[in-house]
């Protein structure tokens, strides 16, 4: 049981992580308001980021800038730094395509909840079918 | 480095890259249409020519920056995805020619150009992700591919369509992000980026917890992008109501790409051994496989719209593939990658045939199409030959895939399974005869005169179908191109 | 300062304030509330970045996240709602995929090297070059900068054409405030509110305070700006973080003067060739390369006595590059949105 317990404390910060990013993707699943689920999926971005730059930290180890003249200095690896750059570009493009699609959507539906929507969409299957049934 | 020739493997995704932005300067239509054919005929045509460069076994690799492996990002083609950069430059190039069609009325005035820029970044996209050697630029080039694979869907004619892009993007967003947790486990348990370097060392550690999580992670992420059953619910949608033109690329290219990913990160990166003898990933494939074959052809079978029904009939489709891969043999590989191309081909030209339907009657449902075999005989044509197709008759690409892949289940003496394969082509045959019946046998409600949709829909449209006809008859092409990437994919692992 | 000791203890107590907004995200009906709270998220995540020596993340993760984020949260909810509806369904599936999954990664996590531990795998196989050797093969301090745009300078090509794509949807959308807009609708775009005349908006134009000290914040905006752009080479900064903050002066500027003022000082025309501009140069760098012998982006072709010199102008031309097309696209969402009318 210590072991565990020792574990689960020299990866304290991974465990915190992936409770993070499994409140964000449980946000982007289970709402039905769409902006909520942009929201969620930001969150669950932003904390596979956090997630990236954990796996870096080296401890006792500083920003990977090199000072001159000084090799006695532990940096931390700056590969996951420069991907994660990449993925917080890709997470911010994503969010503002899916709030364009959003504003869209309420324009076309006047709503921005999925429950409403597709029951809007079901609504309008059964007034073809009826129409179709009529002719 | 200096030559035209050694650029080869960079141009293949560069022409099309540096071209989305450029079309932002032409804006004219009259000059971005010729401009983007051009573009991708040019790539079509470097597919070729790496192809031909692999096919006696070579892998060309192009390194970055001039950085070496594992420091800078690499390009490698082999076989494999050689090939499925020719289904893909392939498809764009017919396909491209057709232009933005009805999602005209939904696009801004004067913004066209638009159209096309999209359609670049999303064939960018795609081939970037297929020729890379590097992990984390699959996840980049993966993420230009769908944004603009959500923009094209969204440009559909129905208020639908914006909540099928919308419903793609958050399913493809967690897909990608599945991925990338996979990646970053990758990566903390190697320490590299590099396909290549990282398949010997995940070879050395064996099956670590992290490698098995990140396995997990991998499979399930690309699956989001594959549609594999049961995460297939975004696909129907957005296929269906995304305009014609976008559906038949994507549905004949995305999908592909997705699939060429399971296969590369199942040989090259975890290794068969890791995923189908340690895990077993195959005795969870298979029946997945095999349900997906059935529910989406039944799903189909009761569709009343033809885009739909397509969409469905895809789901299936899809099924065939994974149906080959979960076989873990070389054959099962082959029959995969055999109709990776075919079914390209297939949906390719009944997407197109959509195309041709919306064009003419303004959309898709199946009572519009009473009566069209007399009305547009060309357009319909096309239609029976492809479905003929997708059903499996000798003389087309559908009969070669089904030769292969029942083949193959032969070779892993599964009968049942080759019995399984027939089942679901009858299921085939009822939706493409219901589609067939409504075209010809029916009387359509309101007259209407003869008349076919301008070439340059028929054209494409013609190519496609008498492909799946050329290539049926004319087998030996693609399958052996298929069987050496297989064969290569066994022996080398990369 | 007792680092090894106080570090654990901060970094634990801005984990326990993320988790706690994370789940009032979840819980908040309000939207612009949810909103707000995000970008606090965003902000203590930068902290949380920073702390792990993640400058450069913790930097774009502030811009991006706290700043163009949250304001393009904001500018949604302004044309669409800012309520929540009642929840109709049960999220006990959610519950149970998101339990299991992370419960996977943290089985995965428990097995993985302990934090921090110079010992893991990342720590041993290739970094270590970027950190010995950068120096000497590309000559910039900042390692982040030279693994970025040079080691794996395809790789942000990439993202900048990620960004690209953001702004072509965002126009083929919303219509880039020009033309008509909508399935044929006949929805008229005079009729309807826009989102500049939002409340907070025009709260800013309206009180003298803020008007003036915006107006003269935005000249300083622009300048640290090109610091970031310039300064990248040696300290946290680049053609990213630069052209976010860049556009967030114009933004700031067209809030006070008003959209039309920034439309006529800036004309759509003129963000869409801005926007392909920055991509080309990034190409275009590139291309020259291929001409000059070397593979795409291979810099040090550029000077071919001292390759770290060429190393250096192309990394500064490639930044520049980003930093353009950032910017624009920036703009162009924001026009993209703010153009809209409101229904």
């Amino acid at each position: 049981m210590t072991s565990l317990a020792n574990q689960i404390l020299s990866h304290w910060n991974y465990l915190a992580v992936i409770t993070l990013m499994m409140i964000g993707l449980y946000i982007a699943i289970s709402r039905g308001n769409l902006v909520k689920k942009v929201m969620g999926m930001s969150v669950f971005q932003t904390s596979v980021i956090l997630l990236y730059v954990s796996m870096a930290k080296v401890t006792g180890g500083t920003a990977p800038i090199l000072i001159e003249g000084r090799d006695d200095i532990i940096y931390s690896n700056p590969l996951p730094h420069v991907l994660m750059l990449t993925a917080i570009v890709v997470g911010v493009a994503t969010t503002a395509l899916g709030l364009a699609l959003i504003v869209r959507i309420n324009e076309a539906y006047g709503t921005v909840e999925e429950d409403e929507i597709v029951a809007m969409d079901r609504a309008e299957d059964e007034r073809d079918l009826r129409s179709e049934d009529a002719s | 480095m200096s030559d035209l020739a050694s650029h080869l493997p960079v141009l293949q995704v560069l022409i099309p890259l540096l071209a989305a932005p450029l079309c932002f300067l032409l804006r004219k239509e009259a000059i971005v249409l010729p401009f983007t054919i051009a573009v991708s005929f040019a790539c079509f045509a470097i597919s070729m020519n790496l192809l031909s460069q692999v096919l006696g076994g070579d892998i060309l690799v192009y390194e970055f920056g001039g950085w070496s492996r594992p420091y800078g990002i690499e390009y490698r083609v082999d076989i494999l995805n050689a090939f499925v950069l020719v289904v893909v430059s392939g498809i764009a190039a017919v396909v491209f020619a057709v232009g933005p069609g009805q999602a005209r009325r939904v696009i801004p005035e004067g913004r066209e150009y638009l159209f096309y820029s999209a359609a670049l970044l999303c064939l960018t996209g795609l081939l970037g992700v297929t020729i890379t050697g590097d992990v984390f630029n699959i996840f980049v080039f993966l993420e230009i591919s769908s944004l603009s694979s959500y923009i094209l869907i969204a440009l559909g004619l129905n208020r639908r369509a914006l909540m099928a892009a919308f419903s793609y993007l958050i399913m493809g967003t967690i897909g990608a992000t599945f991925l990338l947790i996979g990646i970053g486990f990758m990566y903390q348990a190697t320490g590299t980026l590099n396909m290549v370097d990282m398949a010997h060392r995940i070879q050395v550690l064996g099956p670590t917890k992290g490698v098995l999580v990140a396995l997990a992670f991998v499979m399930v992420g690309i699956s989001i992008k594959l549609a594999v059953f049961p995460l297939h619910h975004w696909l129907p949608n957005a296929y269906s109501y995304a305009p014609p033109l976008v559906s038949a690329f994507l549905a004949s290219t995305a999908t592909k790409v997705a699939y060429y990913l399971l296969i590369r990160f199942t040989f090259g990166l975890f290794g068969a051994a890791l995923v189908f003898e340690t895990v077993g990933i195959d005795r969870l494939l298979l029946p997945l496989s095999i349900i997906a074959m059935f529910v989406g052809s039944i799903a189909a079978i009761y569709q009343t719209e033809f885009k739909r029904l397509l969409a469905y009939s895809s789901i299936a489709q899809i099924g065939y593939m994974t149906l080959g891969l979960s076989f873990a043999t070389q054959a099962g590989v082959s029959a995969g990658l055999i109709h990776v191309f075919n079914h390209a081909l297939m949906k390719g030209a009944l997407f197109l045939v959509a195309a041709c339907v919306t064009w003419r009657m303004g959309g898709t449902n199946l009572d519009v199409m009473k009566g069209l075999g007399q009305r547009m005989p060309f357009t319909m044509a096309a239609m029976v030959v492809a479905g003929l197709a997708l059903v499996g008759v000798p003389g087309t690409v559908g009969f070669v895939s089904k030769w292969a892949l029942v083949s193959a289940a032969l070779e892993v003496d599964a009968l049942w399974i080759a019995f399984l394969i027939m089942a679901s082509s009858i299921l085939a045959l009822v939706y493409v005869w219901k589609v067939v019946e409504i075209a010809y046998f029916q009387t359509p409600e309101v007259e209407l005169e003869r008349r076919e949709p301008p070439l340059r829909l028929l054209i494409p449209t013609w190519i496609l179908a008498g492909a799946a006809i050329y290539f049926g008859i004319f087998s030996s092409y693609a399958v052996d191109v298929a069987e050496l990437a297989a064969q290569q994919v066994f022996m080398v692992g990369l | 300062m007792g680092g090894e000791f106080t570090g654990p203890f901060v970094e634990m107590l801005l984990f326990i304030f993320m988790i706690g907004m994370a789940l009032y995200i979840a819980r908040m009906r309000s939207l612009f509330t949810a909103a707000m709270l995000f970008g606090i998220f965003s902000l203590l995540s930068a902290g949380m970045l920073t702390l792990m020596d993640a400058v450069d993340v913790a930097f774009t993760e502030a811009a991006v996240g706290a700043g163009i984020s949250t304001v393009l949260f904001l500018g949604a909810l302004g044309l669409t709602t800012s309520e929540e509806a009642p929840d109709s369904k049960h999220g006990w599936t959610a519950l149970l995929i998101v339990t299991a999954t992370g419960l996977l990664l943290a089985y995965a996590a428990l097995d993985m090297p302990a934090y921090g531990d110079p010992n893991a795998p990342i720590q041993l196989h290739v970094a270590p070059h970027y950190l010995k050797d950068s120096e000497q093969e590309v000559g910039i301090p900042n390692v982040v900068t030279s693994v970025l745009a040079s080691y794996r300078g395809y790789d942000t090509f990439g993202e900048t054409t990620v960004v690209l794509t953001a702004a072509v949807g965002a126009i083929l959308l919303l219509g880039g405030g020009v033309g008509r807009v909508g399935a044929g609708k006949g929805r008229d775009d005079e009729g309807g509110r826009r989102m500049s005349d939002t409340p907070i908006k025009m709260r800013v134009r309206e009180t003298v305070i803020l008007r003036v000290v915006g107006k003269a914040l935005v000249p300083f905006i622009l300048l640290f700006a090109l610091y970031v752009q310039f300064h990248g080479d040696y300290g946290p900064g680049g053609g990213f973080q630069a052209g976010v903050i860049f556009a967030a002066g114009l933004i700031l500027h067209a809030l006070i003067f008003g959209l039309d003022a920034l439309r006529r000082a800036i004309p759509q025309v003129v963000v869409e060739i801005g926007i392909a501009a920055g991509a080309l140069i990034y190409g275009g760098v590139g291309v020259a390369s291929m001409v000059l012998g070397g593979e795409f982006l291979h810099y040090g072709v550029f000077d071919r006595h001292n390759p770290a010199h060429g190393q250096h102008l192309g990394i500064l031309l490639v930044e520049f590059g980003v930093g353009i097309t950032v910017t624009f696209v920036m703009v162009a969402i924001f026009y993209a949105f703010a153009g809209r009318s409101r229904q």
